[in-house]
């Protein structure tokens, strides 16, 4: 157990389970300043200042013993091999691959299954401690952040078995540890594919979490769109299924929809601890397409259009001018500097011939230059290179950078007006920000560039994101289409819902987290 | 002049698995671990396919040799839209020894037994790495080779490959009938869907043995034993430069 000076200055304050069923909290007065550490520690928890009794000064080892006892707990239930508190090991698991710093939790525990995970939570409540699930670190908004320290659950480690594959009913059932490219090489070969696509290579009860998206969510929809059922740990051990016990069909009008609930829900109102989503068959044909426009706005009138025609198209990016140039630096390719989209269609070989046609068409009638599409694998994957790289390639413009990687999602008809406005901003604060947009949902990305060694710059990065978030929702939009609220975006949530909307959720939240344990600091603020 | 392809498919434990050793040490565990075809055959079946798509083939023959599951590969294969498919039948307990001496005699005998221009394999298999099945059926067949291929062409005299070598790329000529085996770089095999999946079970799929084929099955080579690599050891930490040196020198890595 780490030195307890660094433990007490790290958390705000400690929590010291006396007794089975109440927190309650003992001062040492050498250590700490008793009366600012009463308020920050009843302002945090939550708890009415009678509950706080000065005791006789507890010393160092008394605290020390208290913490020792938990991992004691947490080693009979997982194995003394599944808990760490070495500091690589709480490094990694409190920092994802979003800017943010992320803080450490103090112990890291690898349950195998279920239960385990269940009686995880039941000591954690006991001697009140947070509980922060972590699945594969890939989220991009901080929230695995253990910002109240506490005990991450990586649930993906040991529990990472494909539970059950349905073929003929088009399911699937998932265990943590499983990403979306391991359900995917499982399934290929009865002809299916799961396709929410996020980019990063996650666990899938990780995007039911965060309720991830991807390039395909214009055809084959988001997270929320194939999940079926969720089984979830909550704060307290009890196990529920969202859509019921061992259920998979594919509609339900039984009692309230409890995976709605959780999709999404950030690890902030339980462990998901299986999912059962949603497969889909391999399309027959496979034809990919780039097509570049004199101005966003005729990209988006060419999406628009197309969408009105029914065409069922499966992936629809928007790459802007500057992206491109990006995308033609790090590659070695020769594309105009405009605005590109990149396509994708999926059907039958005749299907896709004449989808193609179709968006061709549109896209001539609205300025579009040269159409190059593909239909071999090798052409295909070429032709998406530069949307395959667009990260890496606009890290490339400033090597040494790291990008704020900003995700709001407007109706589609609002997109010119907001990409317009943004690349102002992005002018006027002098940053770099190239864009990417999931055309289709109205959704898209600029990664702001910025120097990790200059705080200004984060700042300004920070100032033109939220300006965005805040046009995306007075356009009727949201603040994050894809990757979650995580600690990033909790004002804007207000701003999103208003206090009524905001407090229902905190009332929800109550309700499941009485102790306020699971991921705490996230979506919103406790008050 | 539409061509005849016969090609291997060899079922393997599949790449992403993580390979325990028998407590024999005789070979790994194989009982229900997660099996697939080894993915240069997926790449050799694409190529066959590309051809005929191409029109430079009009049919195209399978063959896989092993127990009961090798249906499961012949399956994926037709799956991909090969026409028909021929599963030699090992028993499994005679798998250990079924060794690329017996595939290539197996092989030899199928393709003059079907009078196929092309015989098309996978480079190697990945579960015994040996890259020797398609040049020994080449011998056998006295047949020319084009072997670790990352191109093919038809040329009026028969075929123009061009290889994979250590020094780069080699292009090479050869007259037909050929034996070839399929690199990494040759193409991305498509994925079987789901309508492909169900034409595939009305595919006719022959039934055989070795000994039906004329081929002796005793083995060739023994396997000894089989181990895991040595366990990797924990690091040390030096105290400083010279301590690394005097390390260094102690374990025989410098001499100064």
């Amino acid at each position: 157990m780490r030195g307890v000076p660094q433990l007490l200055s790290r958390a705000k304050h400690i929590r010291v389970g006396f007794s089975a069923s109440e927190p309650v909290l003992a001062i040492q007065a050498g250590i700490l300043q008793p009366d600012k550490f009463t308020q920050t520690f009843v302002q945090i928890r939550g708890l009415k200042s009678s509950k706080v009794i000065s005791q006789a000064p507890l010393t160092a080892v008394d605290i020390a013993d208290s913490g020792k006892q938990l991992k004691q707990e947490l080693e009979a239930i997982v194995g003394p091999g599944n808990v760490s508190s070495g500091e690589s090991v709480v490094l990694q698991h409190g920092q994802d691959e979003g800017p943010h710093p992320g803080k450490s939790p103090d112990i890291v525990v690898f349950p195998s299954s279920t239960e385990e995970v269940s009686e995880v939570c039941k000591i954690c409540t006991r001697h009140n401690v947070p509980i922060i699930p972590y699945g594969t670190g890939t989220g991009l908004e901080g929230g695995i952040s253990a910002v109240e320290g506490g005990v991450c659950v990586n649930v993906s480690k040991n529990m990472n078995k494909i539970l059950q594959i349905h073929q003929e009913d088009f399911s699937a059932v998932v265990q943590p540890g499983i990403s979306r490219e391991m359900l995917n090489q499982e399934v290929r070969a009865d002809g299916l594919w799961f396709p929410v696509d996020p980019g990063a290579d996650a666990s899938v009860c990780g995007m039911c979490a965060t309720g991830a998206s991807g390039t395909n969510a214009v055809r084959y929809g988001t997270m929320k769109e194939n999940c079926l059922n969720l089984e979830v740990v909550l704060a307290d051990g009890r196990i529920i299924h969202t859509a019921g016990i061992g259920s998979r069909p594919k509609k339900s009008s039984a009692g309230y929809n409890l995976t709605s609930l959780f999709l999404g829900s950030e690890g902030t109102l339980g462990i998901i601890t299986s999912a059962t989503v949603c497969l889909h068959a391999i399309p027959e044909s496979v034809a990919a397409a780039v097509v570049g426009f004199p101005t966003v706005q005729n990209a988006v009138d060419t999406v628009v259009m197309t969408l009105q025609c029914s065409v069922p198209m499966a992936r629809m990016e928007l790459l802007d001018e500057v992206q491109m140039k990006a995308c033609n630096e790090y590659s070695g390719l020769s594309y105009p500097e405009t605005p590109h989209l990149f396509l994708e269609f999926h059907g039958s070989e005749s299907e896709v011939e004449s989808q193609t046609e179709t968006v061709r068409d549109i896209a001539a009638d609205n300025e579009g230059g040269e159409f190059q599409w593909a239909v071999q694998q090798e052409d295909r994957t070429k032709l998406w290179t530069a949307r395959h790289r667009a990260y890496y390639a606009d890290i490339a413009l400033r090597p040494g950078c790291r990008s704020l990687t900003t995700d709001v999602c407007v109706p589609v008809s609002a997109l010119p007006d907001l990409v317009t406005a943004t690349k102002a901003d992005i002018a006027e604060h002098g940053l770099i920000g190239p864009m990417v947009g999931h055309v289709g949902d109205g959704n898209f990305h600029t990664m702001l560039l910025f120097d990790p060694a200059d705080p200004e710059e984060f700042r300004k990065c920070k100032e033109v994101a939220n300006k965005m978030a805040r046009s995306a929702i007075a356009l009727g939009g949201t603040c994050t289409g894809e990757h979650g609220v995580g600690q990033g975006k909790m004002a804007l949530l207000e701003e999103q819902f208003g206090k009524d909307g905001i407090d229902v959720m905190r009332k929800i939240k109550g309700a499941l987290d009485p102790q306020q344990l699971m991921n705490p600091g996230k979506i919103f603020s406790r008050k | 002049m539409a061509l005849k392809v016969l090609v291997g498919c060899k079922r393997v434990i599949d790449y992403a698995v993580k390979i325990r050793i028998k407590p024999d040490k005789l070979g790994v565990v194989t009982e229900g671990v997660k099996h697939s075809m080894n993915p240069f055959d997926e790449i050799a079946v694409e190529e066959a396919m590309r051809m005929k798509e191409r029109k430079l083939v009009n049919e195209i023959i399978v063959v896989s040799c092993g127990p009961a599951q090798a249906m499961e590969t012949i399956r994926t294969a037709l799956a991909m839209g090969a026409d028909r498919g021929i599963h030699v039948e090992i028993p499994v307990d005679k798998m250990d020894t079924f060794q690329p001496l017996h595939v290539s005699k197996v092989l030899a005998k199928l393709a003059e037994k079907e009078k196929v221009d092309i015989v098309m394999l996978g480079k190697l298999a990945i579960d015994d790495d040996s890259n020797q099945t398609a040049q020994m059926t080449a011998s056998l067949l006295d047949w020319p080779q084009g072997v670790f291929a990352s191109k093919i062409d038809k040329t009026d005299a028969g075929l123009e490959i061009i290889r994979e070598v250590d020094g780069g790329l080699e292009t090479i000529r050869t007259t037909l009938p050929a034996v070839l085996s399929a690199d990494l770089r040759l193409n991305e095999p498509r994925y079987a869907t789901l309508p492909n999946i169900m034409k595939a079970k009305k595919k006719k799929v022959e039934k055989m043995t070795p000994a039906d084929l004329g081929v002796d099955m005793a083995p060739r080579i023994q396997i000894v034993s089989v181990e895991d690599p040595p366990v990797r050891e924990a690091g040390q930490t030096v105290a400083d430069v010279d301590d690394l040196v005097a390390k260094l020198k102690e374990k025989g890595f410098s001499s100064a």
